[in-house]
């Protein structure tokens, strides 16, 4: 398999008052053509994982790796200027809470026909006509009152969904979508992933998905990393993730509540401090 | 004996051209000691019917009573007496420069209450936070514990129905599995009812004896939890819904 990103030995470091902080502790993975699933609890290291990969995290935060590899391109090399070329035209991102993510005083036709216009060299119409289209496949049904309002007037849902086009219309190579559809409801949960999906299949799209729900992980990625306290405990394919063998993933697993087994009481999760210290587990292929 | 009666519910946002109806005659009604669901996708108004009930969409016709006595637009004090609600946000439902004990103090002292101190202590012993939580700021504290604090911010009035929006959705799995044990165990000691929001048809499942299923602002289907558990919804929206989340 051709492998697009390859990254070796990551951490993420805060210096704090009481210390340094390591959010993420030596993460290896690769990511071929695929959909790769990273999961875990909030803390656990995941987003941080997916904001190092594009030099998103500011100083005071420290960012390390033997390396970054995107096709064979070491991304720690970059300067600031090159690294804006990759974010957004070949690298692109879905960030968790559409609220903080969007402008809030431009309207979102606006920001979506500048994120088009960004990176093609289009006309204002076309670009128009294009986001149109973009907030259709993610299915916003009247996508021209859409173009014409504001962030704050559109439910987290449509927020989450006008994201999602925005990130996708330039055509990135990668798209880490950070717990892209924890805000969208479970009918338009699905219509959402269709589309990640599509085009990860049509355009040759590597996929990282980053998301806390396990059974969406399990169902929609093609492998899975498990991670706690900034580490890979665990890397399984996906239709086997309900055979786990880690007490961790085994924890998350039970306590989640099931239509099919109902139970009085759901299993709260008895954390074992081993689980920290063992070595990280490799995520690549 | 009812707890709540919803009928004929309307609620709207905006006039004119602007005008949404987010609510269309919603009716349903609450034993009391039961829990029951709400479900359906963003924007469905199961969240809107909720703020309507406790005042705060104010543009609303139709009939809420609550233990029997008609609710109007202008609540009494013993309204908030008898109903409280959660928010879903722990991180916005919470005042970031009020500690815990000004937080549940505050809403004591509001409610009339004379034996604040000790009442804050007994609150924070129900939801399992214990002392050491009790001096400390909104940011100090993580997800599953600042929803605790706003479980025992409405649980301080001593209510009988608490209106939960989304209690667990903006938390992690192993956390929601705490603070849902958390509310049945508050149930059946406080002989609670609860109405509770969710999109998630298996927290609602697991939490609640019956269920209405909205879409677009109307309640198309109410089932017990026995039906939704052998998939026998009978409207094809809920259908889709469940054959979504399995």
């Amino acid at each position: 398999m051709t492998t697009l990103l390859d990254v070796e030995n990551l951490w993420v470091r805060f210096p704090t008052r009481q210390g340094v902080f390591d959010a993420v502790r030596g993460v290896s993975f690769t990511l071929g053509r695929e959909r790769l699933g990273i999961v875990g609890e909030s803390g656990s290291g995941k987003s941080m994982t997916g904001r190092a990969i594009l030099r998103l995290i500011r100083p005071p935060g420290i960012v390390e790796a033997d390396h970054i590899n995107l096709e064979g391109v070491n991304l720690l090399d970059k300067s600031e200027k090159e690294m804006r070329d990759v974010r957004g035209q070949r690298i692109s991102m879905v960030m968790q809470d559409p609220k903080f993510s969007l402008n809030p005083v431009m309207t979102i036709g606006d920001q979506i026909i500048e994120a088009y216009r960004l990176h093609n060299s289009v006309s204002k119409s076309a670009a128009y006509n294009k986001s149109l289209e973009m907030l259709e496949a993610v299915s916003i049904r009247d996508s021209e009152r859409v173009m014409r309002a504001y962030p704050h007037e559109m439910s987290g849902g449509m927020g989450q969904r006008i994201m999602i086009a925005m990130m996708l219309i330039p055509n990135p190579e990668i798209l880490i979508a950070d717990e892209p559809t924890s805000a969208l409801d479970v009918s338009v949960q699905r219509q959402v992933l269709d589309i990640m999906d599509k085009l990860v299949k049509e355009r040759g799209m590597g996929l990282i998905f980053i998301s806390h729900d396990l059974n969406l992980v399990a169902d929609f990625c093609d492998r899975v990393l498990i991670m706690y306290a900034g580490r890979i405990v665990e890397v399984c394919d996906a239709d086997k993730l309900h055979d786990a063998k880690h007490p961790y993933t085994r924890g998350l697993l039970n306590s989640l509540p099931r239509l099919d087994a109902p139970r009085n009481r759901l299993e709260v999760l008895q954390r074992d401090p081993a689980w920290s210290d063992t070595p990280s587990v490799s995520g690549r292929e | 004996m009812k707890m709540l009666e919803v009928q004929d519910l309307n609620v709207w946002f905006g006039s004119g051209h602007d005008r949404v109806d987010a609510v269309k005659n919603a009716t349903f009604d609450v034993v009391k000691g039961e829990s029951f669901g709400l479900v359906g996708e963003s924007g469905s108004g199961k969240s809107t019917i909720l703020r309507a009930i406790t005042g705060l969409a104010p543009d609303w016709s139709g009939k809420i009573a609550v233990e029997g006595q008609v609710i109007g637009h202008k609540r009494p004090k013993t309204f908030f007496k008898t109903v409280q609600m959660v928010f879903q946000d722990p991180y916005a439902s919470l005042h970031p420069r009020h500690s815990v004990d000004q937080v549940l103090g505050e809403t004591l002292q509001l409610h009339g209450f004379k034996d604040i101190d000790a009442r804050v202590v007994k609150l924070l012993d129900d939801v399992g936070l214990g002392q050491k939580f009790r001096f400390r700021y909104p940011h100090q504290l993580s997800g599953g514990q600042r929803q605790r604090v706003a479980i025992a911010r409405a649980l301080a009035p001593e209510p009988d129905l608490l209106l939960l929006d989304e209690p667990t959705s903006a938390l992690d799995v192993s956390v929601q599995a705490e603070i849902l044990n958390l509310l049945a165990d508050l149930r059946t000691e406080h002989n609670l009812t609860y109405v509770m929001v969710s999109h998630d048809l298996s927290v609602v499942g697991h939490m609640c004896d019956r269920l209405a299923v909205m879409k677009d602002g109307q309640i198309v289907e109410v089932l017990g939890v026995e039906a939704l558990r052998q998939m026998k919804a009978t409207h094809p929206y809920s259908q889709h819904l469940l054959a979504a989340s399995v």
